[in-house]
Protein backbone atom coordinates (compact mmCIF):
# COMPACT_ATOMS: atom_id res chain seq x y z
CA UNK A 1 0.00 0.00 0.00
CA UNK A 2 2.61 2.34 1.05
CA UNK A 3 4.58 1.42 -2.14
CA UNK A 4 1.53 2.57 -4.42
CA UNK A 5 0.54 5.49 -2.67
CA UNK A 6 3.15 7.92 -4.74
CA UNK A 7 1.62 6.73 -7.67
CA UNK A 8 -2.12 7.39 -6.15
CA UNK A 9 -1.11 11.42 -5.02
CA UNK A 10 0.27 11.55 -9.03
CA UNK A 11 -2.90 10.38 -10.14
CA UNK A 12 -4.77 12.27 -8.09
CA UNK A 13 -3.08 15.65 -9.15
CA UNK A 14 -4.29 14.56 -12.83
CA UNK A 15 -7.87 14.13 -11.55
CA UNK A 16 -7.32 17.78 -9.85
CA UNK A 17 -5.87 19.32 -13.00
CA UNK A 18 -8.79 17.50 -14.93
CA UNK A 19 -11.33 19.10 -12.67
CA UNK A 20 -10.25 22.39 -12.05
CA UNK A 21 -9.75 22.71 -16.06
CA UNK A 22 -13.34 21.27 -17.00
CA UNK A 23 -15.21 23.16 -14.46
CA UNK A 24 -13.60 26.64 -15.69
CA UNK A 25 -15.05 25.66 -18.84
CA UNK A 26 -18.16 24.07 -17.50
CA UNK A 27 -18.71 27.68 -16.09
CA UNK A 28 -18.12 29.40 -19.33
CA UNK A 29 -20.63 26.71 -21.42
CA UNK A 30 -23.10 27.26 -18.83
CA UNK A 31 -22.87 31.10 -18.88
CA UNK A 32 -22.94 31.48 -22.29
CA UNK A 33 -25.43 28.58 -22.56
CA UNK A 34 -27.64 30.50 -20.24
CA UNK A 35 -27.40 33.85 -22.23
CA UNK A 36 -28.50 32.14 -25.25
CA UNK A 37 -31.68 30.28 -23.40
CA UNK A 38 -32.69 33.48 -22.42
CA UNK A 39 -31.89 35.65 -25.34
CA UNK A 40 -34.36 37.37 -27.25
CA UNK A 41 -32.80 35.99 -30.06
CA UNK A 42 -34.99 32.75 -30.84
CA UNK A 43 -32.15 31.38 -33.33
CA UNK A 44 -30.03 31.48 -29.89
CA UNK A 45 -33.01 30.22 -27.50
CA UNK A 46 -33.11 27.28 -29.94
CA UNK A 47 -29.44 26.75 -29.94
CA UNK A 48 -29.00 26.84 -26.35
CA UNK A 49 -32.26 24.50 -26.05
CA UNK A 50 -30.57 22.06 -28.22
CA UNK A 51 -27.33 22.38 -26.61
CA UNK A 52 -28.77 21.53 -23.02
CA UNK A 53 -30.78 18.75 -24.77
CA UNK A 54 -28.19 16.60 -26.42
CA UNK A 55 -25.66 16.88 -24.26
CA UNK A 56 -27.86 15.97 -21.32
CA UNK A 57 -29.56 13.53 -23.73
CA UNK A 58 -26.79 11.36 -24.72
CA UNK A 59 -24.31 9.67 -21.86
CA UNK A 60 -20.94 11.19 -21.25
CA UNK A 61 -19.17 8.94 -22.27
CA UNK A 62 -20.00 8.49 -25.82
CA UNK A 63 -19.02 12.63 -26.22
CA UNK A 64 -15.72 11.89 -24.71
CA UNK A 65 -14.92 9.10 -27.66
CA UNK A 66 -16.35 10.96 -29.95
CA UNK A 67 -14.41 13.58 -29.34
CA UNK A 68 -11.79 12.23 -28.99
CA UNK A 69 -11.75 8.95 -31.03
CA UNK A 70 -13.88 10.50 -34.08
CA UNK A 71 -12.16 13.98 -33.81
CA UNK A 72 -9.27 13.17 -36.20
CA UNK A 73 -11.87 12.40 -38.83
CA UNK A 74 -12.89 16.13 -39.19
CA UNK A 75 -9.50 17.11 -37.87
CA UNK A 76 -9.43 17.78 -34.39
CA UNK A 77 -6.66 16.01 -32.94
CA UNK A 78 -6.11 16.02 -29.20
CA UNK A 79 -4.48 14.58 -26.67
CA UNK A 80 -6.16 12.09 -23.98
CA UNK A 81 -5.92 14.99 -21.32
CA UNK A 82 -7.01 17.72 -23.45
CA UNK A 83 -10.27 15.83 -25.09
CA UNK A 84 -10.86 14.63 -21.79
CA UNK A 85 -11.00 18.15 -20.29
CA UNK A 86 -12.82 19.43 -23.57
CA UNK A 87 -15.69 16.68 -23.05
CA UNK A 88 -15.93 17.23 -19.48
CA UNK A 89 -16.56 20.56 -19.70
CA UNK A 90 -18.50 20.90 -22.64
CA UNK A 91 -21.12 18.53 -20.86
CA UNK A 92 -20.83 19.85 -17.43
CA UNK A 93 -21.63 23.20 -19.54
CA UNK A 94 -24.90 22.09 -20.34
CA UNK A 95 -25.73 21.18 -16.74
CA UNK A 96 -24.45 24.29 -15.57
CA UNK A 97 -26.55 26.13 -18.32
CA UNK A 98 -29.80 24.95 -16.48
CA UNK A 99 -28.52 25.91 -13.37
CA UNK A 100 -27.65 29.39 -14.08
CA UNK A 101 -31.18 29.72 -15.90
CA UNK A 102 -33.01 28.62 -13.15
CA UNK A 103 -31.16 30.88 -10.56
CA UNK A 104 -31.88 33.46 -12.74
CA UNK A 105 -35.14 32.90 -13.84
CA UNK A 106 -36.50 32.38 -10.03
CA UNK A 107 -35.15 36.02 -9.10
CA UNK A 108 -38.32 37.78 -8.20
CA UNK A 109 -40.42 39.41 -11.61
CA UNK A 110 -41.21 42.42 -9.76
CA UNK A 111 -37.22 43.29 -9.53
CA UNK A 112 -36.76 43.41 -13.46
CA UNK A 113 -40.07 45.47 -13.80
CA UNK A 114 -38.85 47.79 -10.84
CA UNK A 115 -35.68 48.48 -12.30
CA UNK A 116 -36.30 49.06 -15.82
CA UNK A 117 -39.16 50.95 -14.21
CA UNK A 118 -36.17 53.61 -12.59
CA UNK A 119 -34.72 54.39 -15.97
CA UNK A 120 -31.96 51.55 -15.76
CA UNK A 121 -31.42 49.77 -19.41
CA UNK A 122 -31.73 45.72 -19.95
CA UNK A 123 -28.06 45.11 -19.87
CA UNK A 124 -27.64 47.44 -17.09
CA UNK A 125 -30.90 45.79 -14.91
CA UNK A 126 -29.79 42.38 -15.59
CA UNK A 127 -25.93 43.11 -14.51
CA UNK A 128 -26.44 45.37 -11.18
CA UNK A 129 -30.54 43.76 -10.05
CA UNK A 130 -30.73 40.36 -11.47
CA UNK A 131 -27.43 38.67 -11.67
CA UNK A 132 -26.01 39.68 -7.99
CA UNK A 133 -29.21 37.84 -6.51
CA UNK A 134 -29.21 34.92 -9.34
CA UNK A 135 -25.34 34.36 -8.19
CA UNK A 136 -26.71 33.89 -4.32
CA UNK A 137 -29.08 31.74 -5.75
CA UNK A 138 -26.37 29.43 -7.94
CA UNK A 139 -23.83 28.91 -5.74
CA UNK A 140 -25.35 25.22 -4.07
CA UNK A 141 -26.64 24.15 -7.03
CA UNK A 142 -23.63 24.70 -8.90
CA UNK A 143 -21.22 23.15 -5.84
CA UNK A 144 -23.64 19.88 -6.86
CA UNK A 145 -23.05 20.06 -10.54
CA UNK A 146 -18.83 20.51 -9.51
CA UNK A 147 -19.34 17.40 -7.29
CA UNK A 148 -21.04 15.24 -10.29
CA UNK A 149 -18.11 16.76 -12.74
CA UNK A 150 -14.54 15.36 -9.90
CA UNK A 151 -16.35 12.01 -9.72
CA UNK A 152 -17.13 12.22 -14.06
CA UNK A 153 -13.31 12.80 -14.58
CA UNK A 154 -13.46 8.90 -13.72
CA UNK A 155 -14.43 8.07 -17.26
CA UNK A 156 -10.98 9.56 -18.96
CA UNK A 157 -10.00 6.47 -17.37
CA UNK A 158 -11.37 5.26 -20.57
CA UNK A 159 -9.29 6.86 -22.85
CA UNK A 160 -6.23 5.94 -20.89
CA UNK A 161 -5.20 9.48 -19.01
CA UNK A 162 -3.40 8.41 -16.00
CA UNK A 163 -5.98 9.75 -13.20
CA UNK A 164 -7.27 7.95 -10.31
CA UNK A 165 -9.64 5.89 -11.17
CA UNK A 166 -7.33 4.59 -14.24
CA UNK A 167 -3.95 4.03 -11.71
CA UNK A 168 -6.92 2.05 -9.09
CA UNK A 169 -7.66 -0.15 -11.98
CA UNK A 170 -4.28 -0.83 -12.84
CA UNK A 171 -3.21 -1.43 -8.97
CA UNK A 172 -6.17 -3.76 -8.70
CA UNK A 173 -5.11 -5.83 -11.67
CA UNK A 174 -1.41 -6.28 -10.34
CA UNK A 175 -1.53 -6.41 -6.44
CA UNK A 176 -4.37 -8.51 -5.90
CA UNK A 177 -5.80 -6.39 -3.27
CA UNK A 178 -8.66 -4.80 -4.61
CA UNK A 179 -10.54 -3.21 -1.61
CA UNK A 180 -7.42 -1.60 -0.61
CA UNK A 181 -6.73 -0.12 -4.60
CA UNK A 182 -10.94 0.92 -3.94
CA UNK A 183 -10.49 2.45 -0.65
CA UNK A 184 -7.35 4.30 -1.17
CA UNK A 185 -8.63 5.82 -4.31
CA UNK A 186 -11.90 6.69 -2.90
CA UNK A 187 -10.46 8.28 0.53
CA UNK A 188 -8.68 10.95 -2.16
CA UNK A 189 -11.96 11.47 -4.54
CA UNK A 190 -13.69 11.87 -0.89
CA UNK A 191 -10.80 14.01 0.33
CA UNK A 192 -10.98 16.44 -3.05
CA UNK A 193 -15.12 16.13 -2.55
CA UNK A 194 -14.98 17.72 0.73
CA UNK A 195 -12.40 20.36 0.26
CA UNK A 196 -14.32 21.59 -2.63
CA UNK A 197 -17.78 21.36 -0.86
CA UNK A 198 -15.65 23.40 1.58
CA UNK A 199 -14.98 25.82 -0.76
CA UNK A 200 -18.47 26.15 -1.98
CA UNK A 201 -20.03 26.50 1.26
CA UNK A 202 -17.49 29.45 2.19
CA UNK A 203 -18.57 31.24 -1.32
CA UNK A 204 -21.68 30.49 -0.49
CA UNK A 205 -21.37 32.40 3.19
CA UNK A 206 -19.37 35.21 1.62
CA UNK A 207 -22.38 36.32 -0.86
CA UNK A 208 -25.21 35.46 1.54
CA UNK A 209 -27.35 38.37 2.69
CA UNK A 210 -25.61 39.77 5.91
CA UNK B 1 -10.80 10.92 -43.98
CA UNK B 2 -14.08 12.20 -44.60
CA UNK B 3 -17.15 11.73 -42.19
CA UNK B 4 -19.55 8.68 -44.01
CA UNK B 5 -22.49 7.68 -42.30
CA UNK B 6 -23.66 4.92 -45.31
CA UNK B 7 -21.39 2.47 -43.18
CA UNK B 8 -23.85 2.76 -40.43
CA UNK B 9 -27.02 0.78 -41.58
CA UNK B 10 -24.72 -2.30 -41.84
CA UNK B 11 -24.62 -2.76 -38.57
CA UNK B 12 -27.87 -1.48 -37.73
CA UNK B 13 -28.28 -4.92 -36.40
CA UNK B 14 -25.76 -5.27 -34.00
CA UNK B 15 -26.34 -1.77 -32.87
CA UNK B 16 -30.25 -2.59 -32.26
CA UNK B 17 -28.66 -5.80 -30.43
CA UNK B 18 -26.60 -3.25 -28.48
CA UNK B 19 -29.56 -1.01 -27.52
CA UNK B 20 -31.87 -3.98 -26.24
CA UNK B 21 -28.86 -4.82 -24.05
CA UNK B 22 -29.03 -0.62 -22.85
CA UNK B 23 -32.76 -1.14 -22.71
CA UNK B 24 -32.21 -4.20 -20.16
CA UNK B 25 -29.82 -3.16 -18.31
CA UNK B 26 -31.27 -0.38 -17.59
CA UNK B 27 -34.52 -1.64 -15.91
CA UNK B 28 -33.33 -3.98 -14.39
CA UNK B 29 -30.59 -1.72 -12.48
CA UNK B 30 -33.55 0.92 -12.30
CA UNK B 31 -35.84 -1.79 -10.95
CA UNK B 32 -33.02 -2.86 -8.20
CA UNK B 33 -32.13 0.71 -7.54
CA UNK B 34 -35.76 1.46 -6.33
CA UNK B 35 -36.46 -1.58 -4.26
CA UNK B 36 -32.87 -1.06 -2.78
CA UNK B 37 -33.15 2.69 -2.11
CA UNK B 38 -36.09 1.52 -0.17
CA UNK B 39 -34.66 -0.78 1.83
CA UNK B 40 -31.58 1.74 2.63
CA UNK B 41 -33.90 4.70 3.24
CA UNK B 42 -35.81 2.11 5.75
CA UNK B 43 -32.11 1.04 7.49
CA UNK B 44 -31.01 4.57 7.79
CA UNK B 45 -33.90 6.06 9.21
CA UNK B 46 -34.73 2.74 11.52
CA UNK B 47 -32.29 0.34 12.00
CA UNK B 48 -30.64 -0.27 15.20
CA UNK B 49 -27.67 1.95 15.87
CA UNK B 50 -24.92 -0.84 15.10
CA UNK B 51 -26.30 -1.28 11.64
CA UNK B 52 -27.29 2.27 11.03
CA UNK B 53 -23.85 3.88 11.34
CA UNK B 54 -21.96 1.38 9.35
CA UNK B 55 -24.56 1.50 6.29
CA UNK B 56 -24.28 5.32 6.72
CA UNK B 57 -20.75 5.14 6.16
CA UNK B 58 -21.12 2.85 3.43
CA UNK B 59 -24.18 4.95 1.62
CA UNK B 60 -21.42 8.15 2.40
CA UNK B 61 -18.70 5.96 0.82
CA UNK B 62 -20.62 5.25 -2.46
CA UNK B 63 -21.54 8.74 -2.86
CA UNK B 64 -18.54 10.14 -2.52
CA UNK B 65 -16.74 8.01 -5.22
CA UNK B 66 -17.13 7.49 -9.19
CA UNK B 67 -19.36 4.72 -10.45
CA UNK B 68 -16.74 3.85 -12.70
CA UNK B 69 -14.46 2.66 -9.65
CA UNK B 70 -17.21 1.30 -8.26
CA UNK B 71 -17.88 -1.45 -11.47
CA UNK B 72 -14.15 -1.73 -11.20
CA UNK B 73 -14.34 -3.34 -7.62
CA UNK B 74 -17.40 -5.30 -8.38
CA UNK B 75 -16.16 -6.72 -11.33
CA UNK B 76 -12.56 -7.06 -11.27
CA UNK B 77 -12.01 -7.02 -7.72
CA UNK B 78 -14.81 -9.36 -6.56
CA UNK B 79 -13.15 -11.86 -9.00
CA UNK B 80 -9.86 -11.74 -6.83
CA UNK B 81 -11.97 -13.04 -3.75
CA UNK B 82 -13.20 -15.66 -5.68
CA UNK B 83 -16.95 -14.56 -6.57
CA UNK B 84 -16.98 -14.31 -10.24
CA UNK B 85 -19.99 -12.89 -11.25
CA UNK B 86 -20.64 -12.47 -15.24
CA UNK B 87 -20.42 -8.95 -16.46
CA UNK B 88 -23.96 -8.26 -17.03
CA UNK B 89 -24.86 -9.35 -13.59
CA UNK B 90 -21.55 -7.28 -12.11
CA UNK B 91 -23.26 -4.19 -13.74
CA UNK B 92 -26.66 -4.48 -13.02
CA UNK B 93 -25.78 -4.70 -9.47
CA UNK B 94 -22.84 -1.59 -9.86
CA UNK B 95 -25.37 0.61 -11.34
CA UNK B 96 -27.99 -0.59 -9.13
CA UNK B 97 -26.25 -0.08 -5.35
CA UNK B 98 -25.17 3.10 -6.65
CA UNK B 99 -28.31 4.52 -7.66
CA UNK B 100 -30.05 2.50 -4.51
CA UNK B 101 -27.78 5.05 -2.47
CA UNK B 102 -29.12 8.53 -4.43
CA UNK B 103 -32.18 7.14 -4.19
CA UNK B 104 -32.22 6.29 -0.22
CA UNK B 105 -31.18 9.67 -0.26
CA UNK B 106 -34.23 10.84 -1.59
CA UNK B 107 -36.81 8.75 -0.03
CA UNK B 108 -35.57 9.14 3.60
CA UNK B 109 -36.77 13.04 3.17
CA UNK B 110 -40.13 11.43 1.25
CA UNK B 111 -40.79 9.33 4.21
CA UNK B 112 -39.66 11.98 6.98
CA UNK B 113 -42.05 14.36 4.96
CA UNK B 114 -45.08 11.94 5.52
CA UNK B 115 -47.88 13.37 8.32
CA UNK B 116 -46.59 12.04 11.29
CA UNK B 117 -50.05 11.96 12.89
CA UNK B 118 -50.20 9.10 9.79
CA UNK B 119 -47.24 6.37 11.79
CA UNK B 120 -49.33 7.00 15.40
CA UNK B 121 -53.11 6.56 13.71
CA UNK B 122 -51.65 3.11 12.29
CA UNK B 123 -49.64 1.72 15.39
CA UNK B 124 -52.81 3.04 17.54
CA UNK B 125 -54.73 0.78 15.52
CA UNK B 126 -52.63 -2.17 16.47
CA UNK B 127 -50.12 -2.15 13.25
CA UNK B 128 -46.75 -3.34 14.20
CA UNK B 129 -43.68 -0.88 13.58
CA UNK B 130 -42.60 -3.03 10.37
CA UNK B 131 -46.36 -2.90 9.18
CA UNK B 132 -46.85 0.79 9.51
CA UNK B 133 -44.01 1.39 7.28
CA UNK B 134 -44.63 -1.41 4.83
CA UNK B 135 -48.24 -0.60 4.52
CA UNK B 136 -48.43 3.07 5.08
CA UNK B 137 -45.65 5.17 5.51
CA UNK B 138 -43.48 3.91 2.22
CA UNK B 139 -46.19 4.20 0.27
CA UNK B 140 -46.83 7.69 0.72
CA UNK B 141 -43.29 8.56 0.92
CA UNK B 142 -42.85 6.90 -2.60
CA UNK B 143 -45.32 8.65 -4.23
CA UNK B 144 -44.19 12.31 -3.40
CA UNK B 145 -40.48 11.28 -4.38
CA UNK B 146 -41.46 9.97 -8.04
CA UNK B 147 -40.21 13.37 -10.18
CA UNK B 148 -36.47 13.05 -8.71
CA UNK B 149 -36.25 9.43 -8.58
CA UNK B 150 -37.11 9.50 -12.20
CA UNK B 151 -34.57 11.79 -12.62
CA UNK B 152 -32.21 9.26 -11.35
CA UNK B 153 -33.57 6.82 -13.74
CA UNK B 154 -33.01 8.95 -16.34
CA UNK B 155 -28.76 9.82 -15.49
CA UNK B 156 -28.72 5.47 -15.02
CA UNK B 157 -29.71 5.41 -18.41
CA UNK B 158 -27.02 7.47 -19.46
CA UNK B 159 -24.55 6.09 -16.76
CA UNK B 160 -25.02 2.44 -18.31
CA UNK B 161 -22.67 3.44 -20.61
CA UNK B 162 -19.99 2.43 -18.40
CA UNK B 163 -20.89 -1.09 -17.94
CA UNK B 164 -19.20 -1.27 -21.64
CA UNK B 165 -15.75 -1.07 -19.88
CA UNK B 166 -16.25 -4.06 -18.44
CA UNK B 167 -17.26 -5.84 -21.54
CA UNK B 168 -21.62 -5.93 -21.35
CA UNK B 169 -22.39 -5.59 -24.76
CA UNK B 170 -24.76 -2.94 -25.41
CA UNK B 171 -25.36 -0.16 -27.04
CA UNK B 172 -21.66 1.47 -26.22
CA UNK B 173 -19.52 -1.72 -26.91
CA UNK B 174 -21.12 -2.76 -29.74
CA UNK B 175 -20.58 0.51 -31.07
CA UNK B 176 -16.91 0.32 -30.67
CA UNK B 177 -17.14 -3.76 -32.27
CA UNK B 178 -18.57 -1.71 -35.45
CA UNK B 179 -15.55 0.55 -35.10
CA UNK B 180 -12.67 -2.25 -35.02
CA UNK B 181 -14.17 -3.53 -38.00
CA UNK B 182 -14.72 0.08 -39.86
CA UNK B 183 -12.41 2.28 -38.34
CA UNK B 184 -15.45 4.66 -38.44
CA UNK B 185 -15.21 5.54 -35.16
CA UNK B 186 -16.87 9.16 -35.63
CA UNK B 187 -20.33 7.88 -37.41
CA UNK B 188 -20.88 5.34 -35.05
CA UNK B 189 -20.05 6.86 -32.01
CA UNK B 190 -22.54 9.39 -33.32
CA UNK B 191 -25.14 6.49 -34.04
CA UNK B 192 -24.78 5.55 -30.57
CA UNK B 193 -25.53 8.79 -29.29
CA UNK B 194 -28.31 8.99 -31.59
CA UNK B 195 -29.89 5.76 -30.08
CA UNK B 196 -29.56 7.06 -26.46
CA UNK B 197 -30.91 10.01 -27.43
CA UNK B 198 -33.83 8.28 -28.29
CA UNK B 199 -34.15 5.72 -25.41
CA UNK B 200 -34.13 8.77 -22.98
CA UNK B 201 -36.69 10.51 -25.23
CA UNK B 202 -38.94 7.42 -24.40
CA UNK B 203 -38.13 6.53 -20.80
CA UNK B 204 -38.83 10.61 -20.12
CA UNK B 205 -42.46 9.65 -21.89
CA UNK B 206 -42.94 7.16 -19.40
CA UNK B 207 -41.99 8.45 -16.02
CA UNK B 208 -44.26 11.46 -17.68
CA UNK B 209 -46.65 9.26 -17.37
CA UNK B 210 -46.30 7.37 -14.10
CA UNK B 211 -46.10 11.10 -12.88
CA UNK B 212 -49.64 11.61 -14.07
CA UNK B 213 -51.23 8.64 -12.87
CA UNK B 214 -49.79 9.17 -9.02
CA UNK B 215 -51.13 12.87 -9.59
CA UNK B 216 -54.37 11.30 -10.38
CA UNK B 217 -54.64 8.38 -7.55
CA UNK B 218 -53.58 11.46 -5.04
Amino acid sequence: MLRVFPFFLQAAWVTIQLSVLSCAMGLVCGALGAAARLSRSPALRFTGATYVSVIRGTPALIQVFILYFGGPQIGIQLEAFEAGVLALGFNIGAYMTETMRGAIISVDRGQNEAARTLGLSRFETFRSVILPQALRLMIRPLGVNINALIKGTALVAAISVVELTYTAQRYIGSTYKPFEMFLLAGSIYMVIIYVTGLGVSWLDRRVALK
Amino acid sequence: MGLDFSVVPAFAGALFSGALWTIAITLSAAVLSFFGGIVFAVIALYAPLVIRYPFRLFAWLFMGTPLLLQLFLIYFGLIQIGIDLPAFVAGVIGLGLHFAVYNSDIIQAGILAVDKGQYEGARTLGLSRIQTLRKVVVPQAVRSVVPPIGNNMIALLKDSALVSVIGVAELTLSSQMAISRTFRPFEFYVAAAACYYVINLGLEAGLRRIERRIQLAR
